[in-house]
């Protein structure tokens, strides 16, 4: 398991590698100029010097490979002289956004907060509802329960998550104004009052993307559940007298979370990329709002920073799914 | 007492597989309503515009932000433009947009999930493209792609259409790895079958032998999965609208609609809720029509 574990990651490096070229790739041949949205007034020398100083002037590999070495030596450096107080990083040149002349990695870890907050908790919810619906669908199949729960999970699956979004707004921060319909991140959590407008502004989002992640999942449960439920052994446990819960919520329940966890697993990167749609709904300015404003103010530091560090969570996320597989399922050995 | 075998009589024709497959098909009652949905939908939107000749883009000040009336079915928008002919539109461009790039990505997915299984050279060099690109943040390189090559291509082609080709491309290049794989799939075990080797026995050659014998034996999965490809080629597309990278604002598509009208949600709350449904029927019906062609196409559930 271990030598599996290692050699993945191995793998892994090179297929980074080879993304992180096709994003910088994709952004440097693109058309579009960072100079474009300059003053006409600026004389063209001027303009040229201030091309060269943003490093436009180098050969696209030397570039590629500055920036790999600001990504991985420069920038981690940087994050553990602020933990660890040191100067390792010393004034080597950092990523710069375009947009507000200050190093992409602070911006980032201003936004993550939010994010993690909203989205997180979102998708912690959504597996917290998904797993006992899915578990009782199963069971108790084509009753009145499965019929619901198959056709609302097939709703909240079809329905995109921006209309889900405006309507919960219509229906219960414009009629009903209950909730504020978006969310103040300048909030700070002080006294119970204080909190309580929190948790009130986190309901929305929230149950927008729960609704949302708990009916993919739900779907995934059920359809596990009915495999094993079906299988020689469940018979055994039953004729040996075991009583049903038994059956179900040990010998049942087990087997069929295997796959279901690397599924979930699977669904983290998401926390991070998929909820862009959401955070534009309910103005939070997380991760994917910034990802937005980048691409819309042609700022590419920043949308490489980002779409790169996406990337590496789904690789780094599907090591964990495969890991958890091996670790879940003993039939399984990678070696 | 020996029983006498009784010769079962042939009345009923001879049931072939296509109409085993309609038989389970239809005692799918989600898929038969989602088809008979989805059709009507289609129809509205494609024949509706020939009853109701009202221009989407005829802009009409007098009569702005209008409620439902015998002029206007579905009321006005902020520009006094009829919200029907408006959604018939948009519905023409997201079910196009949908059904086009659903296209593409099948047939991306299906010549590379054949070449990948029917021929062992190119195996490992196209299942390491298809674990790359579902390596890929989705979502986030659309959006740059749109971002990017958006002015060139309405350049080229004019903003509609070079809107259009940039979108189908974008949606098509990004969502074809799940059909290459489960094609490969597909293909490997039916290589390993009797005919195939029978085939090879006499000397077909390999083009004939994929779009004789390999292709017809993987329609079925290709098609469950062309059903799901379009709901969400749809979704995307209307998700671009919605995040203002879509097509220009005077082109109507569903998911464009709902975001012009997100603005003015607390006066006219109905505007967005008119888009949002079309799409969601849509999908939803798709989605169905997707389920039940699985259970249809699966001989494992069929007869039962």
């Amino acid at each position: 398991m271990l030598t599996y574990t290692i050699r993945r990651l191995l793998i892994a490096i090179p297929t980074l590698l080879f993304i992180s070229l096709i994003i910088f790739l994709l952004l440097d041949l693109a058309p579009g100029d960072p100079m474009a949205q300059m003053p006409l007034t600026v004389p063209p020398e001027v303009r040229q010097r201030m091309r060269e100083a943003l490093g436009l002037g180098e050969p696209i590999h030397m570039r590629y490979l500055l920036w790999l070495k600001q990504f991985f030596v420069i920038e981690p450096l940087n994050i553990l002289d602020q933990m660890l107080g040191t100067d390792m990083a010393g004034d080597a040149q950092r990523v710069i956004s375009w947009q507000t002349r200050s190093p992409v990695a602070d911006i980032i870890a201003q936004r993550i907060p939010q994010t993690l907050w909203v989205v997180g908790l979102a998708y912690v919810l959504g597996v917290a509802i998904a797993l006992p619906i899915g578990i009782l669908s199963a069971y108790r199949q084509y009753s009145w329960f499965d019929q619901l729960g198959t056709f609302v999970s097939m709703v909240g699956f079809s329905v995109p998550t921006f209309f889900t979004g405006v309507v919960l707004i219509i229906l219960f921060a414009v009629n009903l104004n209950w909730f504020p319909s978006i969310y103040d991140t300048t909030h700070r959590v002080t006294d119970w009052d204080s909190f309580v407008f929190q948790i009130r502004q986190m309901v929305l989002p929230v149950t927008v993307l729960a609704l949302y992640n708990a009916s993919q999942i739900s779907r995934f449960m059920r359809a596990s559940m009915l495999d094993n439920l079906r299988q020689d052994y469940v018979r055994t446990a039953r004729a040996k007298g075991l009583r049903e819960r038994a059956v179900v919520l040990t010998h049942v329940l087990r087997n069929s979370m295997i796959p279901v966890v690397t599924v979930i697993a699977l669904g983290v990167p998401t926390i991070f990329g998929g909820a862009i749609i959401t955070e534009q709904v309910f103005k939070v300015n997380g991760l994917g709002q910034l990802l937005i404003t980048a691409i819309q103010a042609n700022d590419i530091p920043m949308v490489q920073t980002l779409t790169f560090i996406f990337a590496v969570l789904i690789v780094l996320f599907n090591l964990v799914a495969d890991v958890l597989y091996g670790l879940l399922d003993p039939r399984i050995r990678y070696d | 007492m020996t029983e006498t075998v009784v010769p079962t009589p042939q009345t009923a024709p001879a049931s072939s597989q296509m109409r085993d497959i309609w038989r389970q098909f239809r005692s799918h009652r989600g898929a038969m309503l989602g088809l008979a949905i989805f059709v009507t939908i289609l129809v509205v939107v494609w024949l509706g515009p020939l009853v109701w000749n009202t221009a989407p883009t005829f802009v009409d000040m007098r009569s702005r932000n209008q409620g439902p009336s015998l002029a206007h079915p579905l009321g006005t928008d902020q520009l006094g433009r009829d919200m029907l002919a408006r959604l018939m539109a948009g519905g023409k461009v997201s079910i196009a947009v949908g059904l086009t790039a659903m296209g593409l990505s099948i047939l991306l997915g299906t010549l590379i999930g054949v070449s990948a299984g029917f021929f062992r050279r190119l195996d490992g060099v196209l299942m390491r493209l298809t674990d790359l690109f579902l390596a890929l943040p989705l979502l986030p390189l659309l959006l740059v792609m749109v971002m990017l090559f958006r002015e060139p291509l309405s350049q080229r082609f004019g903003p509609e259409t070079g809107i259009f080709i940039l979108i189908v491309i974008a949606i098509g290049v990004t969502s074809w790895m799940q059909t290459a794989r489960i094609v490969r799939g597909e293909v490997l075990a039916l290589k390993e079958r009797e005919f195939v080797l029978a085939a090879r026995s006499i000397g077909t050659s390999p083009a004939k032998m994929i779009l004789r014998h390999i292709l017809p034996n993987v329609l079925s999965p290709i098609m469950v999965s062309a059903t799901l490809g379009i709901a969400a080629a749809i979704i995307t597309e209307s998700a671009l609208s919605f995040l203002g990278l879509g097509f220009p604002p005077d082109f109507p598509t569903w998911g464009r609609l709902l975001y012009d009208a997100v603005d003015q949600i607390q006066l006219f709350p109905m505007r967005v809720v008119m888009p949002g449904i079309a799409i969601s029927l849509t999908v939803l019906s798709v989605n169905y029509i997707g389920d039940g062609l699985r259970d249809a196409l699966d001989p494992r559930i069929r007869g039962r």
